[in-house]
């Protein structure tokens, strides 16, 4: 399987001689070898593939008709929407493709999670994965001011302000972020450079998480290492067959929302033009920012409250050492099932709570499920990997396929196995 | 000839750290270049002159009613300028100010009495209070709400209740004469 390719065209072969990438793209993306137990939550990583490919190439024709400047901000992108020649389609596609983008990776996130894919040795490749999330929440919050309607303005005033919480220099950070006393031309002007900049930076960590991963190769769902060719199957055409179906249903859910709801997922008030002396009487982030946000408000300490929304993503980077499970995969871990599914309904609940107003039963949900986030990583992950005892996973791939024998249940979908 | 005099050289002890040192001062010189030229980039993001040059703003008061608010924007943000009924004026001066989160008197707060001048900004995450217009809630202290995330300010601008750490801020200021201020 890993023998080197003899190219038919001459050209191909000359080219591969001096440059080898015709080798590279045979070795990585076609014979490359995958485990043959895979399911459909091993499409998310090509999906936020196709989302960043998807919002950089409309972004770009985007920054064709944008005018990153106060005055004429919000009425160029109105004009993108009526005027210029599909506009409306670019505009659509890259705001909902923005959310398409953070719906597919969380469920990537939760994918690694569930699968224990971050355990020893994908360290690093989880920790470039947690990177690609901060430099995305960046990027994105950016682009959500370019608009400059009322809550692209006040979005940007509220997270800068996050930064004035800082004891000391935060008062002088705030300033220089803003070049100004206020978030005005300034700011908008440096957002869109670092818009425009950002997601090149990420398509960079992007490809050195893809280098990372395939140094050790997919985790799987059974969660144990490969013991040979019998538990593999090459990337094409099996996994490029199985990503294109997860990406036609992907294309669909996008089509749907940019096609017949295209602003369900935004705000009414931000088609008022930004007024710097009035703040909208309830202003909440985009949905993909919720949780966070609800982080934030459950705090009654300033500094406090942006010390744990901060924290709620960076103890992810040390999730592979404060999990001390023997196995990787839930699968095999009965109890830390029922606690996965916890964090995820945990998860939910702060989005929901980062929507309403911190006052009341909301502000006490907000407190317990904020608690209860942390309580999850911090105690739960530690502590049920050691008192539980998991179930026996199977010795390879490919022994539950043999044991089974001509057993209906098990081997069905690897039953193409034997042509191999 | 000249790979015998690299050898000879290499072979005496004395090159290895004088070679250490040029690396060493080389790397260091180098590194202290691209951070002086760093300075640059990060300080052109800091306000500009023309951004500096519009730091004070006049304001006619004689329009202005007691128990009447005018809102005036300086330096791309909200000033609050209330003219305080006599009552607000007692309230703000009869409270213990050592149970405040942010303690002050509102006698270190305000020049004339009359007269409070606040940054119309909340000091928790930036947001505008309401309470400029009479039908603005006010919050529970008569002074200003803000309703992003619950911070309750009272007759003098200071904060009572809610997340935001500080005291709406007092601008410098000063009176012209008895109806004309300057901020800034």
């Amino acid at each position: 399987m890993s023998s080197a390719p003899q190219f038919k065209n001459p050209i191909v072969r000359w080219i591969d001689y001096r440059l080898p990438v015709f080798s590279y793209m045979h070795k990585e993306y076609r014979n490359y070898p995958m485990p043959k137990n895979l399911n459909y939550f091993w499409n998310f990583g090509a999906l936020a593939t196709i989302a960043l490919v998807l919002l950089m190439v409309t972004g770009i024709v985007l920054a064709m008709h944008y005018t990153p400047h106060v005055d004429l901000a919000f009425d160029s992108v109105e004009r993108i929407r009526r005027e210029v020649n599909f506009g409306w389609l670019l505009q659509y596609l890259h705001t909902n493709g923005a959310s398409m983008f953070f719906a597919v990776v969380y469920i990537h996130i939760f994918r690694g999670i569930y699968y224990g894919s971050y355990k020893a040795p994908r360290e690093l490749l989880w920790m470039l994965g947690v990177v690609i999330l901060l430099v995305m929440m960046a990027t994105a919050f950016m682009g959500y001011v370019l608009p400059w309607g009322q809550m692209s303005f006040w979005a940007a005033t509220v997270i800068t302000n996050l930064f004035s919480a800082i004891p000391g220099i935060g008062e002088a950070i705030v300033t220089w972020l803003w070049g100004g006393f206020s978030v005005d031309n300034p700011t908008l002007n440096r957002f869109f450079s670092f818009h425009y900049l950002l997601p090149f930076v990420l398509l960079g960590v992007v490809i050195l998480h893809v280098i990372a991963l395939h140094v050790h190769g997919s985790n799987n769902p059974d969660g144990i290492d490969l013991t040979g060719a019998q538990d593999t199957v090459p990337f094409h055409p099996y996994f490029t067959a199985k990503d294109s179906v997860g990406t036609g249903v992907f294309l669909l859910i996008l089509a749907v929302l940019v096609f017949y709801a295209p602003n369900f997922l935004n705000h009414p008030d931000n088609t008022i033009p930004a007024n710097p002396l009035q703040t909208p009487a309830h202003i909440v982030p985009e949905w993909y920012f919720l949780p966070f946000y609800a982080i934030l408000r459950a705090v009654p300490d300033k500094l406090l409250g942006v010390i744990a929304m901060f924290s709620s993503i960076l103890v992810l980077f040390v999730l592979p050492w404060l999990d001390t499970a023997k196995v990787r995969s839930t699968r095999y871990r009965p109890l830390f099932r029922w606690f996965f599914w916890l964090l995820v309904a945990d998860s939910i609940l702060l989005g929901a709570c980062g929507a309403n107003a911190p006052e009341g039963i909301w502000l006490i949900l907000s407190r317990t499920g904020t608690a209860y986030y942390f309580l999850h990583f911090l105690v739960l992950t530690p502590v049920l990997g050691l008192l539980e005892t998991p179930r026996v996973p199977p010795t390879s791939i490919n022994q539950p396929v043999l044991s089974a024998g001509a057993g209906p249940a098990s081997s069905s979908h690897t039953s193409g196995d034997s042509q191999c | 000839m000249m790979a015998e005099t690299a050898q000879a050289l290499e072979t005496r002890g004395d090159n290895e750290t004088k070679r250490d040192f040029l690396i060493l001062a080389t790397t260091a010189v180098g590194a202290l270049g691209a951070a002086i030229f760093a300075w640059p980039l990060i300080d052109s993001m800091n306000p500009a002159a023309d951004v500096l040059a519009l730091s004070s703003t006049e304001v006619d008061l004689s329009s202005i009613e007691e128990g009447q608010s005018i809102t005036i924007k300086w330096r791309g943000r909200p000033v609050f300028v209330r003219r305080r009924t006599k009552v607000e004026i007692t309230e703000a001066g009869s409270i213990k100010i050592i149970n405040l989160p942010d303690p002050e008197t509102d006698a270190a707060r305000v020049q004339r009495p009359e007269w409070l001048i606040l940054v119309g900004v909340c000091t928790h995450l930036g947001c505008i209070p309401l309470g400029q217009k009479s039908t603005d809630p006010r919050g529970d202290f008569g002074g200003w709400f803000c309703p992003c995330h619950g911070s309750h300010y009272d007759t003098s601008g200071r904060i009572r209740k809610g997340p935001a750490p500080k005291n709406l801020q007092v601008p410098i200021h000063t009176f012209l004469d008895d109806n004309t201020v300057r901020i800034g």
